[in-house]
């Protein structure tokens, strides 16, 4: 499908979507975090959209807003779509895990949560993969500050 | 004899045990918490983390040619793939058109750095299993490929070779007869690989039916490169988004059906047939010209974001890059192969015994500082 069907069709199932195909190479959604788990469900089980692919899952700092970002992809149409979700909330940023949709979400999400902070709801095993449990802090947070192994330029 | 059955009341149960982070077959850094129930696996937990260097942050810091020199200490076997990786996201957001030499010269060095990856796995994935001889065939075949390199990049395993905008410096004069002479000498090697340890009965019997993966879970899982084409889930990067001169050469994509350790192995080799395939193709037909198109010597990303896809040895590798406009990425995200491959051994490995772990981890080739990154 064309980008332009696919936003009329995503855009039929649930409003207050935010499109942007501007500075990407890809069809870019805005979803808030109460229609996530919707929206990802439906964009996987639907037969003409059919993302079965998760090929991508980064956690991004936007500052002020933490966010997680989907990368997406069909292998029976091979089209793509990128899906994002942000929270200004910085203390406690939850989403909706996807994993029960992609598996591979597991292990992705386990990352973005040693590293971003952002917890998901319904995750199975949620905890650090890399660090080691009593870490403090999130690395790849811009606020992140660590004197002592950091070198900052 | 007769035998008689003791009966008792022994009761079994499940405990842990570790594997790794220094035990042979984790192949690195690679600890593996197991529970197991007599020899049967219950559960595989990796944990992660020994060797993380934290590369993505680091990546935030650096200009995009420092960069490139970080993607070599990810999957080191695949070092010039990562390094085309990054090279082409930076090429392709500031709009360069590449010179063809480039192109093809980066072509022909992928597929033999595809080889001499395939040569390692191959070596190793037979001693995993206990056949140490193919340690040294697999050994004496990469070797030839690592001359190549040094002669052309300057150095064996992290080659450094591309930047943003070609090559380095041009090849070396005696690179095309070199490439000649190892593939002539490799179309009489492969198939001593299969008389050696495809077709040995009790290899087969170690692989045939031992972690299998359907189809849909590995695009669930998201598994890629030859587990994913093991699986006969076709996901070949070079096949669906061609890069640099995948477009203008024929080969098959290795698709088996089975999904099992067996046809992962079996993809892998195939992989290497075809491989030899698209550097005959190209090796004649190195076009004229320059090895790069200039750059500034500060290569600043117009804002937005930029996603590349390139097929290493391993699977899918995508770089995404966020960029303000500014000299550093904002964010840079590696998605590698490895960590996904690797999300998928608990699934295949579960009812099995240990051994059949230790040969199904063969054929998913991790590379620690793949997944730690």
């Amino acid at each position: 499908m064309t980008n332009e069907a696919l936003q009329n069709l995503i855009n039929s199932w649930i409003t207050d979507l935010e499109f942007s195909e501007e500075e990407s190479q890809f069809l870019n959604i805005t979803v808030t975090p109460e229609h996530l788990h919707q929206l990802m469900s439906d964009l996987k089980s639907n037969k003409e959209t059919s993302f079965d692919y998760l090929f991508c899952l980064s956690g991004v700092d936007w500052q002020p807003e933490l966010g997680v970002v989907y990368h997406l992809e069909s292998t029976t149409h091979r089209h793509s779509i990128v899906v994002k979700v942000k929270t200004a909330d910085r203390e406690n940023p939850v989403f909706d895990s996807v994993c029960d949709i992609w598996k591979t979400a597991e292990f992705h999400e386990r990352e973005v949560y040693d590293f971003f902070g952002i917890k998901f709801n319904n995750h199975p095993n949620l905890k650090r993969l890399f660090l080691t449990d009593e870490w403090e802090g999130f690395p790849l947070r811009k606020d992140y500050e660590d004197e002592i192994n950091m070198v900052i330029k | 004899m007769e035998t008689t059955l003791v009966k008792s009341n022994f009761k079994s149960e499940e405990y842990f045990i570790n594997m790794g982070p220094q035990h042979p077959a984790t192949h690195g850094v690679l600890r593996l918490l197991l529970t197991i129930d007599g020899e049967i696996i219950k559960k595989v937990e990796p944990d992660l983390g020994y060797i993380h260097r934290s590369i993505e942050k680091m990546c935030e810091r650096d200009s995009y040619q420092q960069i490139v020199h970080l993607t070599d200490r990810m999957d080191y076997l695949s070092s010039h793939i990562n390094n085309e990786a990054v090279c082409l996201t930076v090429e392709n957001a500031l709009q360069l058109e590449l010179p063809d030499r480039v192109k093809v010269i980066r072509t022909i060095l992928s597929e033999l750095t595809r080889i001499a990856s395939h040569c390692l796995w191959w070596g190793v994935m037979g001693m995993d299993v206990g056949a140490l001889t193919t340690y040294f065939y697999g050994f004496r075949d990469r070797e030839m490929i690592n001359d190549i390199f040094e002669e052309t990049c300057g150095a064996r395993l992290t080659m450094n070779y591309n930047i943003p905008g070609g090559l380095m410096f041009d090849i070396h004069p005696n690179f095309v007869q070199r490439t000649k002479d190892f593939i002539a000498h490799f179309k009489t090697k492969l198939p001593e690989y299969d008389t050696l340890l495809t077709g040995n009965v009790i290899f087969q019997k170690r692989t045939k039916g031992v972690g299998v993966l359907s189809k849909e879970d590995a695009i669930s899982f998201g598994a890629s490169g030859p587990v994913g084409r093991g699986s006969g889930y076709s996901c070949d990067v070079r096949k669906h988004h061609p890069y640099s001169a995948y477009d203008r050469v024929t080969f098959n994509e290795a698709l088996k059906t089975e999904g099992d350790t067996f046809a992962r192995y079996q993809v892998r080799i195939q992989e290497m047939w075809e491989a030899m395939s698209i550097i005959e193709q190209l090796i004649d037909n190195i076009p004229e010209g320059e090895h790069k198109v200039a750059t500034n010597a500060v290569i600043k990303l117009p804002k937005g974001e930029y996603y590349q896809k390139v097929e290493t040895a391993r699977g899918e590798l995508g770089v995404y890059i966020i960029s303000t406009g500014t000299k550093n990425p904002y964010r840079l995200k590696f998605r590698s192969p490895g960590f996904s491959n690797l999300s998928l051994l608990n699934h295949i490995a579960v009812g099995g015994k240990i051994g059949d772990l230790v040969a199904s981890m063969a054929t998913l080739d991790l590379v620690i500082p793949d997944i730690d990154r």
